[in-house]
């Protein structure tokens, strides 16, 4: 992991208002989140969130208003995936290299709630629940199947907000993970021997409804 | 002319052909995208970057364009490949497709940009020096990481949602190509939890020289 040895670069992040500002730099790990979190400081007029408490509203509404609604919509996502990642580590269907990739993903997926949660917090949001989630872990196929299902759905999702996302900081912050998201689900495609692009040249987005719907047979609680 | 990149060895040959008619600071621009973008992860931001892409061409126009010069370096680097690179089986597979992606992104991109007023760059002469497969597939990895940087730096500048909604979708296609490629090379598909955006004061900073 890249991480640890870019200190110099969060010092010029986290000391340049304009970088601060934009969130045009995100390195990684620790690093990241102080990026965030700096990032997100000229963003703070977003209202409180009623995370968890749908109340009928649809789409990301039910996650809080605005951009504070779409940032816990995504860490509930975040939280779906890093669960995901831990129940497989934990099932020992993966050894090698295939697990070593699982660890990685899954410790960027962490990444992504621990950064997402720091957001929601200096937006003055309410961060979201974790949700009790259940897998279904029953071989290694069709674990990396349900995987890639999971991260080509994730980055759908992230697809599927970003035009919705008011603030410049927060746009950056989820095409930072966006991509990422991306990544993720191509090399799992790869691993299945799976189209690297399903929608072909230009990526299809998910809307909320169409997405909470797909993962709900996982979320227990 | 052709003025070198020296940010990066793989890069230091890339030359864009600065004599033709039709050179614009897109292209410029292109280079220090290129240079700054190679610094994977290197940041340094300064307070003249939106002007830099201003200079080319404002607003969402120039945005594009700038994607859009992107886009024909990687689809030249992928046609090219064909025949240049020696692959088989999934490689050669994953180079045909990636090309097509590229070329319908340069489609795609010249339609919105006439779409929207704008008058289309044209495609800069492009000199890839790497030798063998495994130096094309390191000099793939740099355009594809770069690409995902510059779309995710770029994107937030954007003032149209329906620019924005394609920029998202293809980058999201970049991101895909670029854990691919990280595949052939053994290199992680995803190094970083979070992808760097293009650090815009790097590209001000390469293109400075070149800008009277």
């Amino acid at each position: 992991m890249a991480v640890a040895n870019k200190p110099s670069a969060l010092e010029r992040v986290t000391s340049d208002p304009v970088s601060r500002r934009k969130l045009l730099a995100v390195t990684g790990g620790s690093t990241a989140l102080a990026a965030f979190l700096a990032a997100c400081g000229s963003d703070s007029s977003s209202t409180t969130t009623m995370a968890g408490n749908g109340g009928g509203k649809t789409g990301t509404e039910q996650f809080g208003k605005g951009d504070v609604g779409i940032l816990n919509y995504a860490l509930t996502l975040e939280y779906l995936e890093t669960a995901f990642y831990e129940d497989v580590i934990k099932s020992g269907l993966f050894k090698g290299s295939d697990l070593a990739t699982i660890r990685k993903f899954g410790s960027e997926e962490a990444e992504h709630v621990t950064a997402l949660t720091g957001f929601v917090k200096q937006m003055g949001g309410t961060p979201a629940p974790k949700p009790k989630t259940e897998f279904p872990l029953k071989s290694a196929k069709s674990v990396l199947e349900l995987a890639a299902t999971v991260e080509n759905l994730g980055a759908a999702a992230y697809l599927g907000q970003a035009p919705n996302i008011k603030g410049a900081s927060v746009l950056a912050a989820a095409l930072s993970i966006h991509s990422v998201e991306g990544r993720h689900a191509a090399a799992l495609n790869t691993l299945l021997g799976e189209p690297i692009t399903p929608d072909g040249a230009f990526a299809k987005p998910a809307g909320a409804d169409e997405v909470l719907k797909s993962v709900e047979p996982f979320i227990v609680g | 002319m052709s003025d070198q990149i020296m940010a990066q060895p793989e890069l230091a040959g890339v030359h864009i052909d600065t004599d033709s008619e039709d050179i614009s600071r897109s292209e410029v621009i292109l280079k220090g995208a290129l240079a700054a973008g190679a610094v994977y992860g290197a940041l340094a931001v300064g307070p003249f970057v939106g002007r830099a892409l201003a200079m080319a061409e404002s607003g969402d126009v120039g945005i594009l364009n700038f994607a859009l010069t992107l886009e024909y370096l990687e689809a030249a680097f992928y046609e090219e490949a064909q025949t240049r690179v020696n692959a088989s089986g999934d490689l050669k597979s994953l180079i045909q497709l990636v090309g097509r992606d590229e070329e319908e992104h340069v489609g795609a991109l010249t339609e919105t940009i006439k779409k929207l007023g704008g008058k289309p760059v044209a495609e800069p002469k492009f000199d890839f020096p790497y030798s063998g497969t495994s130096g094309f597939l390191k000099l793939a990895q740099t355009f594809e990481d770069t690409g995902v940087s510059a779309y995710n730096g770029a994107a937030p500048q954007i003032k149209a949602k329906e620019v924005l909604e394609a920029a998202g979708s293809i980058v999201q296609v970049e991101a895909r190509h670029a854990a691919a490629i990280r595949l052939q090379n053994k290199e992680e598909p995803a190094p970083e939890a979070f992808d760097p955006a293009l650090p815009e004061a790097k590209v001000l900073k390469a293109v400075e020289p070149f800008i009277a």
